[in-house]
């Protein structure tokens, strides 16, 4: 469970979010919302990457002002962009830099790598320069290199907007087979039809909070 | 150069990273000392006849050398119209056949396998202030975004041929160096979220 109480973030003079107080236990949700609306920061402060300048927000019982590397243990993050997350030069280098990090031994490293590489259909690309990938097969790239680090929660800043839409459609199936807690931060207003909890941020707060359907309306008349 | 491992069994794949990076460091020191074209040409013949003995064709090896050619091209007229044809060939083949040992050594040894063996040379320098993990962290990251760059460039390149600036070097540079201080600040956030205590 995820708790914000009265978070607010502030860059300067600038307000992003705005005494945000929600409790977050569906097992797919998803913020949607105009460009700087402050979303991607909702996202970054859910592991840790952005800290509240006032109030906290408490991921299964860990602040994340306090206990910031438990709790990138525990949420793991998707960025936008795969190239500016895939840090290891070749594919199987990638899978293990994270499990390097928290200790796992050779022996599962390989397992995992294993594991995770066959679950998507790349077992072939186990040594493959990351630079040479398409575009989908990055994302799925960056998406297993946080899975295999196995955590509780997955946070994913706009995970589809670079791909086409056969990438977006396996990149859409992947996240639909996820066992975890997901939370997608998007504007691919398809993607998230069947999640259990839309929430539209807009202007630093909460405009819309519910169900898909009425919220993507509400969302889609604020645009209008 | 910015071709990175490329798989296989051979003698030179399996022959253990250190011994590779340290005959590397070693064929580059004598290229150095060594002041004869006809050794040079010798030299640059027997590292290209080890490409067949890693099963990587010649063509990987030329692949190497095609990014530099205008350099090659300078270096060889600046020191032909400076100095002599000699040296001119000199410096050319020196340079080529240090860069066909480095390709060598990259495309038959996993970065991982050398970064682990960098580290492990490096725990040495502990008391000296240096970090081993950082070194090899910072060498992983030069590995992997060097063709990010590169693909920037071509991007930016485009993007200011499109207005008509691509001879303006500002024009390139100034939003390259944004794009990768961004890149620089995703990466930092990456790497925290993914666990890397530093």
């Amino acid at each position: 469970m995820i708790t914000l109480n009265n978070v607010s973030v502030s860059f300067g003079e600038r307000v992003v979010l705005n005494s945000l107080s929600l409790t977050l236990t569906e097992r797919r949700i998803a913020v949607i919302g105009a460009n700087g609306s402050g979303k991607s920061t909702f996202a970054r402060l859910l592991n840790g990457l952005a800290l509240p300048t006032s109030g906290e927000v408490i991921v299964d019982g860990l602040n994340s002002a306090k206990k910031g590397r438990e709790l990138r243990r525990k949420v793991g993050f998707v960025f936008q962009n795969p190239d500016n997350q895939i840090v290891m030069p070749v594919v199987e280098e990638d899978l293990a830099f994270g499990m390097k990090n928290l200790g796992f031994s050779k022996d599962d490293i390989a397992a995992k790598t294993d594991e995770i590489l066959a679950r998507y259909n790349m077992s072939d690309l186990r040594e493959h320069p990351a630079h040479l990938l398409s575009g989908g097969q990055k994302q799925l790239i960056a998406i297993s290199g946080v899975l295999v680090m196995d955590p509780a929660i997955v946070v994913m800043d706009e995970p589809t907007t670079l791909l086409d839409l056969r990438n977006k459609r396996r990149v859409a199936r992947a996240v639909a087979a996820l066992p975890q807690m997901v939370i997608t931060v998007t504007h691919d207003l398809d993607l998230i039809t069947d999640y259990d909890r839309v929430i539209v941020i807009d202007d630093g707060g909460v405009f819309a909070d519910g169900p898909p359907a009425e919220v993507i309306a509400a969302y889609q008349e604020l645009m209008a | 150069m910015l071709d990175l491992y490329s798989p296989g069994t051979s003698v030179l794949h399996r022959l253990s990273p250190g011994v590779k990076m340290l005959s590397m460091a070693l064929g580059a020191t004598l290229l150095f000392l060594n002041q004869s074209l006809l050794i040079t040409a010798a030299a640059t013949l027997g590292i290209l006849a080890l490409y067949p003995v890693a099963r990587l064709p010649l063509t990987k090896a030329a692949a190497q050398l095609r990014p530099l050619l205008v350099i090659f091209a300078l270096f060889f007229a600046v020191q032909w119209y400076f100095e002599s044809l000699t040296l001119a060939a000199y410096v050319v083949l020196r340079l080529a056949a240090l860069i066909l040992l480095a390709s060598l050594v990259t495309l038959t040894t996993r970065s991982s396998d050398m970064i682990d063996t960098m580290t492990r040379g490096l725990r040495h320098l502990k008391p000296l202030g240096v970090h081993p993990e950082k070194v090899s962290l910072a060498i992983s990251l030069a590995l992997r975004f060097i063709p990010v760059l590169a693909q920037i460039t071509t991007e930016v390149r485009e993007a200011q041929k499109v207005r008509g600036l691509e001879r303006s070097v500002i024009a390139v540079a100034m939003p390259m160096a944004i794009r990768a201080i961004k890149i620089a600040d995703d990466i930092s956030d990456a790497i925290d979220s993914r666990g890397y205590r530093s």
